[in-house]
């Protein structure tokens, strides 16, 4: 089966000013080759620390950052060639929900306004057909008619990322990218969200690409797992393997390293020594080995092979080579 | 083990032109000398108010505290002399914030901002300040001191400023040790590593924390009690272990509850494991509309027709844990 979204060596990279009066500038490889694939109806669990790419991997895949080399396939057509007329038919089946509720809703704007905007602007709905759509989408994220003439400030956080979420169904997306969605709400708040997001999924069909930092939220909500450290990718698997069976030690560090709520099983927390490095200067062959506790003489040098474990298991690391 | 900090019956209003809410309403709990105390709740819930109220850095107006005391150390901080606490801050209790950029002055070396606060509560000479700033940031685990101090906060990634916030607040010995969501801006393995300095720290110099978090598993790894806030209200008190094995008030099994697990299930079958997540139904009230009674009782789902008439107050059903609940009293839930 064609996967609904899949890259091939997609790659990013900015230009950060640097030197005197910006003479300088400096080149930033944000996402470096990474190739990932998200099947009908499943969802991709995109994990990384903060500068990691992971962000920048989705507004790549939308067309919202214009990538620099690869290809992104949507069922099996590369989207990035397209002229922009021409790719705007697909945006209403390509969607995002963003993680901040607060600065993506736009604050003049009631909620009928911007559940309807997508619509109106891509397929020229007006009137009662709209005000129904609309209230057919506030329904699906269980919102009320009550709620279609008020103003963003008027909800709560929990409530704007609804609004965000029916924002993004009303076109009747394949594909919805989360960029980290829960990740600005109170834990109750969240579980709220988490559970509305892997319902739409059953009753819809929807394909997820979800972002986050947070392993336990993943957990939660993939079929399929990614981890990225410093623009690329060092362990892809399916959920269950992903946790039984980490290979990269990035991959098991960042799972040690979460507190779990259990006071009887006090953690050594301290699992990684050092700090992400800066991505304008990513240290030579595996971009891990400055913080790698199981570092070799051939980290430095050379670049870790993609090697399977299993199944759709995936890392890149020498320990496997 | 003496108790270091008391706080009991703390009321504090804000006031702004919608009128007057009550941000905090009687809370009361202490922090005993040696022990990290860990203060939850979800946003709004008056967590950060209770830790500015304890160094009275509420701005007045718009804050006004109403009622209560807070004994530290066997004085009334809310009597005492503005001078006597400028002693007390940064002296005996110090702070440390969620985003240690903002934090830090931009235009001033990290050197510069570490001497200011062993100099005016130390009165040491430049050569012994820096001396001491040196090793008090090699406790914290910081490469290269001596070049640390001479950069300025910019230059160092976020995990290094807040290692430097901690030495920073550390290096004059305070008894009481407030922590605002210091891990909340850092990623998970950075987060392991600060956590891991400041306990072991605190611990090895015999501080008292205060940490402030809305990360149950952070508690849980680090605090040794827990008192959980709710719409400005402490609704349990415990130990750490006893809070996690037996929550009593319906908010805290709720948030336990709600949180996802990392950790697949023994009974995990392979495909499956999808089961909807525990979620408290409702929002946190706003700080203007906030319900009579016992304040979760809208969002609960055990209680009866006197929750929402009567306010529940803090009642200890064993020495060590205390619940403010209508129907876990006697604790029976």
């Amino acid at each position: 089966m064609t996967p609904v979204i899949q890259t091939r060596d997609l790659v990013k990279r900015f230009h950060v000013p640097g030197g005197f009066l910006g003479r300088h500038p400096r080149r930033l490889t944000a996402v470096d080759h990474v190739s990932l694939a998200v099947r009908r109806g499943e969802t991709l669990g995109l994990v990384g620390e903060s500068g990691s790419g992971k962000s920048t991997v989705g507004n790549c895949i939308l067309r919202l950052l214009a990538a620099d080399a690869g290809q992104v396939l949507y069922n099996g057509q590369d989207i990035l060639p397209l002229k922009e007329t021409d790719f705007r038919r697909l945006r209403g089946r390509l969607q995002v929900v963003f993680q901040d509720p607060q600065s993506s809703l736009d604050p003049r704007m009631t909620v009928a306004t911007i559940v309807g905007y997508p619509l109106r602007l891509q397929q020229g709905v007006k009137g009662t057909a709209l005000e129904a759509r609309v209230l057919a989408a506030l329904a699906d994220v269980g919102l009320q008619a009550e709620h279609l003439h008020r103003y963003p400030h008027e909800f709560s956080g929990g409530q704007r990322q609804r609004i965000g979420i029916a924002r993004a169904l009303i076109t009747g997306p394949d594909f919805i990218v989360f960029d980290e969605p829960t990740s600005a709400l109170d834990v109750s708040v969240q579980a709220q969200i988490l559970n509305l997001i892997a319902g739409l999924q059953r009753a819809q069909g929807y394909t997820y690409l979800f972002i986050s930092h947070d392993l336990a939220v993943v957990r939660h909500i993939s079929t399929q797992i990614a981890v990225m450290y410093l623009g690329s990718l060092v362990e892809t698997a399916p959920k269950e393997a992903f946790f039984r069976h980490p290979y990269h030690p990035y991959t098991r560090a960042l799972i040690a390293a979460v507190p779990r709520p259990d006071p009887t099983r006090r953690q050594n927390l301290a699992v990684l020594p050092g700090d992400v490095p800066s991505p304008l200067q990513i240290p030579s062959g595996c971009r891990f080995h400055t913080r790698c506790p199981e570092v070799m003489a051939v980290c430095p040098k050379v670049a870790p092979p993609h090697v399977e474990m299993g199944p759709e298991h995936w890392v890149d690391c020498h320990l496997y080579g | 083990m003496g108790t270091l900090l008391s706080i009991e019956n703390l009321s504090v209003e804000f006031s702004n032109y919608q009128g007057t809410s009550s941000v905090l309403n009687h809370v009361s709990l202490s922090v005993n000398r040696g022990e990290i105390l860990g203060l939850v709740g979800e946003s709004g819930c008056g967590k950060s108010v209770t830790a500015r109220c304890i160094l009275r850095l509420i701005p007045a107006p718009p804050g006004k505290i109403t009622s209560g005391s807070i004994r530290f150390a066997g004085e009334d901080l809310l009597s005492v002399s503005p001078k006597r606490m400028g002693r007390v801050r940064g002296r005996e209790i110090s702070m440390i914030f969620q985003e240690p950029m903002s934090s830090l002055n931009p235009v001033f070396t990290v050197g510069n901002q570490m001497r200011e606060v062993v100099r005016r509560h130390r009165g040491l000479a430049r050569r012994e300040a820096d001396a001491l700033c040196t090793g008090m940031l090699h406790q914290v685990q910081m490469p290269d001191p001596e070049e640390v101090l001479k950069k300025y906060p910019h230059e160092l990634s976020g995990g290094m400023r807040q290692r430097v916030m901690i030495a920073m607040e550390l290096v004059c010995d305070p008894q009481l040790l407030i922590a605002d969501e210091p891990t909340t801006a850092l990623d998970v393995t950075v987060q392991g590593q600060v956590l891991a300095i400041l306990t072991g720290l605190s611990r090895r110099r015999g501080i008292s924390v205060l940490l402030i978090t809305h990360d149950m598993g952070v508690v849980a790894q680090v605090c040794d009690r827990v008192a959980v806030m709710y719409a400005g209200q402490v609704v349990e008190l415990a130990a750490v272990e006893e809070l996690f094995a037996r929550p009593l008030h319906p908010y805290t099994q709720g948030l336990i509850a709600a949180i996802p697990d990392v950790d697949p299930p023994a009974d995990d079958a392979p495909g499956g494991g999808a089961r909807p997540l525990f979620s408290i139904p409702g929002t946190v009230p706003t700080l203007i509309d906030r319900p009579p009674g016992c304040r979760f009782h809208p969002r609960c789902t055990v209680g009866g027709p006197g929750c929402a008439r009567d306010v529940p107050g803090l009642c200890w059903v064993t020495p060590e844990h205390a619940v403010a609940c209508h129907s876990s009293r006697g604790g029976t839930a």
